[in-house]
């Protein structure tokens, strides 16, 4: 079983809004758990690619210029593609709420919009990371 | 000057008065502040100042230091520019709305371009997917630029352009469409906001590192300063560091750092300081706090002013101004009962007007959720004309002057912002401070405990934190159409058809050996290539090439 649960906070795409994603990645830290911030402009390759490498539970994404119906599934995809199917993805930010249907089809699990207390992550975080547990 | 009675009054009045109701009842809060963590006293009470004083600290409006206001009338004169910032989706979509805005009574332009065109990306590069014509319109070659400011005559209107790292082409695209229209570059006006030091601190829309990038603003205020005479070269803006989550302290400070790390650049470059610091122009936030809002701007100027004259012995007083354009707060509205936005951006139109600026965007009730809808844009835009012609604060210059409370945070916030100046200095400057990711920290810190604030209710935010309501997410949210980028792509295949690939090569290859001679102003060959219809993206990697690319200081 594992001790920490580690996360990775990934900014898609090429907008440069990181406060929300540095709030959360150092809220989370600060709640105890191992986190990864990969700074912005990451692609969903690289995004993929360091989920995998640092064998991460958890990849939270942020994204706020409205690019998250093409970039967020693809991560998904690129991660099941790449051996981290059991990564669970979830995501934040200036999301309509008519496309979070369809980004939980496609495999983000859960999507934080604007004035979301971190408490609700940490919430989604818990009731997930027994199945996290299960997998090693 | 004589004694003043006040302070002793003023105690007796704390023993009496005041301690008759403290006894009975405590007050809200055993601090106050105000929304950025400045001391708020109970009563302010009047700064002795003598006539010296008054004339040093504050002065007239239109007179060092320009405490009171850049121009001697203000808005008695005539009223700030409208300018609503707006563009998305392709140019043929922004131009309407440009027009419908102009319809509306807007007095000037104001161009929002897409992701992929700030970073220099045309619309089929990879780097592009899911992002074009999504915060912007998106400018793959002038083309775009034709159509979108085809049938507004740029002779007439004044145009703010959002672009940094890649403002030399556009700026270089809009000289091409004027000159198409029979405009000279002479009669242009407008503004580019080619402030990249900011982009490294907080907006990421960065492309070289800050050498080039240097170079590339200070070519083009050399440029302009000879060719396009009444160009803004340069908004230093200090708004995307408050969106960030500073303190409104943090923001003027690092805003103004920026401005004097540019003036710096450009003496090294050799140019004179009055032939390019009355373009220099600002652009700062206002958030809820009133206030505290008035007294940054007006300390903002104060200091401004007295950096240019004294450190940097500029001789005209128009390089001494510190003109600002103002947008309302983004990070302020809420997507929870988003017409409640409409009243948080009327306090913040108050904060601007009351501390003079030139200039104004307002922000949309619902830009929590999306792009704004024509409607939505339209509140926002009535919101300045009802402060302008009906509020009646625009009849008098800098009306909360001599006010106890707005003086003393004046003075509070000008003591502040000048210790992050002297610490930036010791740091090497700002381009030293960004590097050692010294600002990013100060910021952070300040964004942190902001939220956390939110989190624990220390701070309440109406609507989100309390006077909570059940309520179903809005329907009408602008959508922007996600084929976009094939429409894009088959322009540029276009383009490239039509136009001379060998002129566009021969140009290319010249800016690539001027680029690698630092001596050399890179600006017309840009406005060259321009009008061989070269695309932004071409351009750009030109220079890519040559400058490599900045890589982010990743502080957490």
């Amino acid at each position: 079983m594992k001790s920490k649960i580690r996360i990775l906070i990934a900014k898609p795409g090429l907008d440069g809004h990181d406060r929300g994603a540095k709030y959360i990645a150092r809220a989370l830290r600060d709640a105890g758990y191992e986190i990864i911030y990969t700074g912005i402009r990451q692609s969903p390759e690289a995004i993929a690619k360091a989920a995998i490498q640092e064998d991460v539970d958890f990849v939270g994404l942020s994204l706020l210029s409205g690019a998250h119906n093409e970039l967020f599934p693809e991560i998904v995809r690129l991660l099941r593609e790449g051996g981290g199917a059991d990564i669970i993805v979830f995501g934040g930010g200036v999301i309509p709420e008519n496309d979070i249907p369809g980004l939980k089809e496609k495999g983000v699990e859960a999507v934080f919009t604007p004035g979301a207390p971190i408490q609700d992550v940490i919430d989604f975080i818990e009731a997930n990371r027994t199945r996290m547990e299960g997998k090693s | 000057m004589e004694h003043s009675k006040i302070p002793l009054k003023f105690k007796e009045w704390e023993n009496t008065t005041l301690k008759r109701v403290l006894d009975k009842s405590a007050e809200r809060k055993a601090q106050f502040t105000t929304g950025s963590w400045q001391a708020v006293p109970r009563v302010a009470l009047p700064i002795p100042l003598t006539d010296d004083d008054y004339l040093e600290k504050l002065g007239f409006p239109g007179e060092f230091p320009y405490t009171r206001g850049v121009q001697p009338t203000m808005y008695r004169g005539r009223f700030w520019t409208m300018r609503q910032y707006a563009g998305f989706g392709t140019a043929e979509e922004s131009n309407r709305r440009y027009k419908y805005l102009l319809k509306q009574g807007q007095t000037g332009l104001s161009v929002a371009f897409d992701l992929p065109t700030q970073i220099g990306y045309d619309s089929d590069d990879s780097h592009s997917i899911g992002e074009v014509g999504k915060v912007g319109v998106a400018i793959d070659t002038l083309k775009d630029m034709e159509i979108l400011f085809d049938g507004i005559p740029l002779d007439k209107v004044s145009t703010s352009m959002t672009i940094n790292a890649p403002a030399a082409i556009l700026l270089a695209f809009y000289i091409a469409v004027a000159e198409k229209q029979g405009v000279s570059k002479r009669q242009l006006r407008g503004t580019i906001q080619n402030d990249i030091l900011k982009e490294y601190i907080a907006r990421g829309t960065y492309i070289f590192p800050p050498k080039a990038s240097l170079r590339l603003i200070t070519n083009i205020f050399e440029y302009c300063a000879n060719e396009v005479p009444n160009w803004n070269t340069i908004s230093i803006s200090g708004y995307h560091i408050r969106e960030a989550g500073s303190t409104a302290v943090q923001e003027a400070a690092f805003t103004l750092a920026d401005g004097i790390e540019y003036v710096k650049a450009a003496l090294e470059a050799g140019l004179d300081i009055d032939r390019f610091a009355g373009r220099l122009s600002f652009f700062f936030n206002a958030h809820n706090d009133l206030f505290e809002e008035v007294a940054k701007f007006r300390a903002a100027r104060r200091i401004w002013a007295k950096i240019m004259r004294e450190r940097f012995n500029a001789k005209y007083p128009k390089s001494m101004m510190l003109r600002f354009h103002t947008q309302t707060g983004g990070s302020t509205l809420t997507a929870q009962q988003p017409d409640n936005n409409i009243v948080r951006v009327t306090i913040q139109t108050l904060a601007a007007v009351l501390g003079g600026t030139q200039s104004l965007h307002t922000n949309s009730r619902d830009e929590a959720l999306g792009l704004p809808t024509e409607e939505a844009v339209r509140i926002a835009l009535r919101t300045q004309q009802i402060t302008a012609y009906e509020s009646g604060v625009t009849n008098t210059v800098d009306p909360l002057g001599g006010s106890y409370f707005v003086e003393t945070l004046t003075d509070q916030m000008e003591e502040q912002i000048w210790k992050y100046l002297d610490k930036i200095e010791e740091l090497g400057g700002m381009v030293e401070a960004i590097r050692k990711g010294y600002v990013q920290k100060e910021i952070q810190d300040a964004a942190f405990k902001y939220q956390r604030e939110i989190e624990d209710k220390e701070r309440i935010v109406v609507g989100v934190n309390q006077f909570t309501i059940d309520e179903e997410g809005p329907k009408d949210i602008l959508k922007v159409n996600p084929a976009l980028r094939e429409i894009q792509s088959k322009k540029i295949a276009q383009v490239k058809q039509e136009r001379n690939n060998r002129e566009v090569e021969k140009v290319l290859q010249a800016l690539k050996e001027a680029a690698q001679d630092p001596e050399q102003n890179l600006m017309p060959l840009i406005v060259e290539a321009a009008k061989t219809y070269a695309s932004l993206g071409e351009i750009t990697n030109v220079l890519r090439e040559v400058f490599g690319e900045y890589q982010e200081t990743v502080i957490l």
